[in-house]
């Protein structure tokens, strides 16, 4: 990795310098004369007065900055990046080559239905492909993220009870080790949130869940496997107590990506999901997004689905909306959620195709189980010993934290020197000093084999040099960073050196 | 095996470091009554070369008519390098900033947008995305609840000038906790929001007045006046913008005596293709004493061991991985390649850039409304400044003339007849830089065509 830091691009700023070749022509004849007229009809009191701070640099000068900007980062393209829970697999080139048509970036999202075929026949597709690795009657694929999706999901069993004028339930239980976009949900959705812990070994803890069940119960969110790497095996039990209490369960998908093809929510029990697209189906996550939170229903839920979604009528295909759905819980979105992060999904599992879909899961749990029994037998302590891991798994450094004074951070931190991204830290929170480690099924057994290499290394330096871990980074453009000034100092924007503010 | 590295030899030898027998054996946790069979559903595997036919294919089904559609989504010229840099592995396949000594790439260009998006719209504080203009709304209005010291009220003034989906977004995600959305009417004459409506809530106990500029219909509304009337009213205002339109238009942090307090908006017009309607990006911009209550990611700069600067995410205490229940959103995973465009885009343009830009569309519109406007039966709805969008009254019925003009391959523009039936026939539509004097002439034409063939039937 470049590790010369680059300056702000305000500082290559030079007044009246722009990229000359990006800017629209003058215009002539009626054009100019039109923009006269309009020009004059504009009051001063709605006009700018003030030049905004965007940069005035050659194309050069851009290309060259983000370009060396890029060069800052670890990605999927230069790095392992064994990040837990956020599935960092290959995104496969083809998926945004072929996205990325000339006429399917050009399409306008109001463009009649029937200049939308071609687009709208490969998200009928990837409904019907979801609905089959899912186990679901239906999917609406609006949702933009993992925490949209889980909205719909909540938003959907809420209307549920509603229409059934069942109006006490208001209560949401969340196991503790669940992301905290679950918990948050639920608030969003209106909800008043019920943690319930997990048993020694990972579970759900049965006689907890008994307890907080009831007629207030709305239902309950569960990602299986758990956060904690782990399936849940009392998952029949659970739907059985949560139905029986007359709630509904909730499949936070985020980690569809360990049974791809072995077992499916909608087999478990569940009656709505979302799906992390960005992680199962290798959209890309681009530095933070976009995403894409597809939900999938039973059949008591369809009619609540978000709309549009895409239906068949005959040979052709259309949006059905509100007037086809008056039962929908509505809109998430200005138009139809992230179109072009469905299309590559789309391929990546037309690509991938029956045989493929289930191999994900198998060699992502195959990757995991392996880091796992590596790492177990070069000294680290799992928090889950007794268990297999799905596709991914935990290591507590709380034995060294006590001993030799070095956490999980310090670790995670050291492993960028030795140009691994550093796995998931301090999530779930239930367990001290975490590591969530989750390999992907795309990588191959010499890179998990020099990731164990380091880890080693690592282990090693705790007793013999733990400076070094807690120096580290080293090797990065940054040391590192002090993040207790960044949120006393706020600086949140760039300001010019001498500038008095 | 599409994109999995192993060979036999290596599945052996795992299993054998595993200890067990087969990787059917590494899932004997799953209930066996669970197992699923196969995936009838999903059809055989596809070669690169074969994916490639199909969706060219499929692509070429859609073709690219001439399009006037505007109404939240702009088709605009974008730089070759914006997509060229911003599809950089680096950029494209690496996750949220989390380990910020491995992202400083991404950690600085948020840094940059939240400088050039707070500049752009004349506030002081931005995030690094939301989802898309009308989810950002919907986040405004809760954030504007949240921020509110004065008022508990959970109403929201929402007028028929805003885009209607952005209304219906927010009543979908901001409904379930107790936010209500009130509409004002707008003034036939003007399409902007009718000053008397607005008076008539005076007294009420209200969070916030969102103003949209410019409004759905194109229109200019009159923000200074607005935004005082608010303000002297006891709300919050928020500002919805089009920010190419903000090179040219005062930004919403100067409007009225004080200023808007959020300003979001839809930040496709940035070099984010249409793409059917995604990935898009919302922006959120504020003021800094109302930082605390903002959704989403934010970027503060900071220092190292060594004093060295750096990026790293900040305020992170507002956030769901943090507070959980108790969050500002549930926001997570959020927008940031999108922005990442807009960005490059941004500095592409720079300030002279993007002002001829919203001055191109500004003309282009004036020029294909008057040019429309020649037709026999099409007159423009309202009187007033407009940036890029015209509302177009037609002596026959919308749908009609569009399937026409479809069928001449031609995208006419919005029919407004559902959102807005008062307004009889009626199109909304949008000229960009794009746009030359032919295709406003061909345009033109076959709007003639069209009304011609509507009237003969
Ligand atoms: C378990 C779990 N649930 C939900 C989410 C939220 O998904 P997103 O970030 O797409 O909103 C994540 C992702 O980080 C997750 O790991």
């Amino acid at each position: 990795m470049n590790q010369i830091l680059e300056k702000s691009i305000f500082e290559y700023s030079r007044e009246g310098r722009g990229a000359a070749a990006q800017q629209p022509p003058a215009l002539v004849g009626a054009g100019a004369a039109a923009a006269h007229e309009a020009q004059s009809a504009l009051p001063a009191a709605l006009r700018r007065r003030s030049k905004p701070l965007l940069p005035e640099v050659s194309e050069l000068d851009v290309v060259r900055h983000f370009t060396r900007l890029s060069q800052l980062n670890f990605s999927i393209d230069t790095n392992f990046y064994p990040l837990g829970s956020c599935t960092m697999k290959y995104n496969p080139k083809a998926c945004n080559q072929y996205a990325m048509l000339p006429e399917f970036l050009a399409r306008h999202p109001l463009a009649p239905d029937s200049q939308g075929q071609g687009f709208l026949s490969c998200m009928v597709e990837l409904q019907e492909m979801l609905e089959e690795v899912t186990g679901m009657k239906a999917v609406s694929l609006n949702p933009m993220a993992g925490a949209q999706g889980e909205f719909a999901g909540v938003a959907m069993i809420r209307a549920y009870h509603h229409a059934r004028g069942d109006l006490a339930r208001n209560e949401i239980i969340v196991p503790e080790a669940a992301h905290g976009t679950n918990p948050a949900t639920a608030t969003m959705c209106g909800c008043v949130v019920r943690e319930i812990p997990v048993d020694a070994e990972g579970d759900v803890d049965i006689a907890a869940l008994e307890k907080a069940v009831g007629p207030h119960t709305a239902g309950i969110m569960l990602t299986n496997p758990s956060t904690l790497g782990v399936f849940e095996r009392k998952i029949q039990e659970v739907a059985r107590i949560v139905h029986g209490a007359g709630g509904l369960l909730y499949y936070d998908g985020a980690n569809l990506n360990a049974i791809l093809g072995k077992v499916r929510p909608g087999d478990m029990g569940f009656d709505v999901i979302h799906m992390n697209l960005h992680k199962t189906f290798s959209t890309p996550h681009g530095g933070g997004g976009p995403g894409a939170g597809a939900v999938g229903v039973s059949a008591r839920l369809e009619p609540f689905l978000p709309v549009p979604v895409v239906g068949r009528e005959g040979e052709a295909y259309r949006w059905l909306t509100e007037v086809d759905r008056p039962q929908s819980i509505g809109r998430l979105s200005a138009f139809m959620g992230n179109a072009g992060v469905l299309l590559r999904a789309y391929i990546y599992m037309r690509m991938l195709g029956r045989s493929g879909m289930s191999q994900v899961g198998e060699f992502a749990t195959l990757n995991a189980n392996y880091l796992l029994a590596r790492l177990r037998a070069a000294g680290f302590d799992l928090a889950y010993p007794t268990r297999r891991a799905s596709h991914e798994f935990i290591i507590t450094l709380r034995r060294q934290a006590k001993e030799l004074n070095v956490t999980a951070m310090d670790v995670a931190k050291r492993l960028l020197d030795y140009g691994f991204h550093a796995p998931t830290t301090y999530f779930p929170l239930l367990v001290p000093e975490c590591l969530l480690i989750e390999p992907t099924e795309t990588e191959s057994r010499e890179t998990l084999d020099a990731f164990v290499e380091a880890m080693v290394a690592i282990l090693a330096e705790t007793e013999t040099d733990a400076a070094k871990l807690k120096g580290a980074p080293w090797t990065m453009p940054v040391r590192r960073l002090d993040d207790v000034r960044a949120a006393k100092q706020l600086e949140l924007t760039w300001k010019p050196v001498n500038s008095a503010a | 095996m599409a994109f999995i590295p192993h060979t036999e030899h290596d599945i052996r030898e795992m299993l054998a470091v595993i200890g067990a027998p087969s990787i059917d054996a590494l899932f004997d946790e799953i209930p066996a009554a669970l197992r699923v069979q196969g995936l009838e559903g999903i059809p055989e595997a596809m070669s690169e070369m074969a994916i490639a036919r199909l969706m060219s294919e499929r692509a070429r089904q859609d073709g690219r008519p001439l399009s006037f559609l505007g109404a939240g989504a702009y088709e605009h010229h974008i730089p070759s390098a914006v997509w060229a840099i911003t599809t950089r592995g680096e950029f494209y396949s690496a996750y949220t900033p989390y380990q910020a000594e491995a992202s400083q790439g991404t950690l600085q260009l948020i840094h940059e947008h939240q400088t050039m998006i707070s500049s752009l719209t004349g506030m002081e504080v931005a995030n690094a995305s939301l989802y898309d203009g009308g989810s950002a709304v919907a986040e405004a209005a809760l954030m504007a609840v949240r921020a509110h010291r004065k008022s508990k009220s959970l109403r929201i003034l929402v007028p028929s000038t805003v885009n209607p989906n952005y209304r219906r977004v927010a009543v979908s995600t901001a409904g379930n906790q107790g936010l209500r959305f009130e509409s004002v009417a707008y003034s036939r004459e003007t399409g902007c929001i009718d000053p008397l409506a607005l008076e008539a809530l005076r007294g009420e106990d209200l969070a916030a007045l969102v103003i949209q500029q410019p409004n759905f219909f194109g229109q200019l509304e009159d923000v200074d006046a607005l935004t005082d009337w608010a303000h002297s009213a006891g709300m919050l205002v928020i500002a919805v913008v089009n920010p190419t339109s903000l090179a040219m238009l005062k930004p919403p942090g100067e409007w009225g005596t004080k200023g808007a307090d959020i300003c979001v908006g839809e930040g496709q017009p940035l070099g984010v293709p249409l793409s059917s309607g995604g990935p898009y990006f919302g922006f959120m911009t504020t003021r800094l004493e109302y930082v605390r209550a903002m959704p989403g990611r934010i970027v503060g700069r900071t220092v190292d061991l060594e004093g060295k600067r750096g990026y790293t995410l900040t305020l992170q205490a507002r956030e769901q991985h943090i507070r959980r229940g108790k969050a500002t959103s549930n926001i997570c995973t959020n927008q940031g390649l999108l922005m990442t465009a807009a960005t490059i885009y941004m500095s592409l343009l720079g300030p002279a850039g993007l002002a001829k830009v919203a001055e191109s569309c500004m003309a282009r519109t004036q020029q294909l409304q008057s040019a429309l406007c020649r037709v026999r039966g099409v007159r423009a709805a309202f009187a007033g400044a407009r940036f890029h969008e015209s509302v177009l009254l037609l002596d026959r019925p919308a749908a009609a003339v569009l399937r026409s003009l479809e069928a001449q391959g031609i995208l006419g523009g919005v029919d407004l007849s559902a959102d807005y039936p008062e307004l009889g026939p009626a199109l909304l539509v949008c000229a960009t830089e794009t746009k030359t004097d032919d295709d406003i002439e061909r345009f033109a034409n076959a709007l003639g065509v069209a009304l011609q063939a509507a009237r003969a039937a």
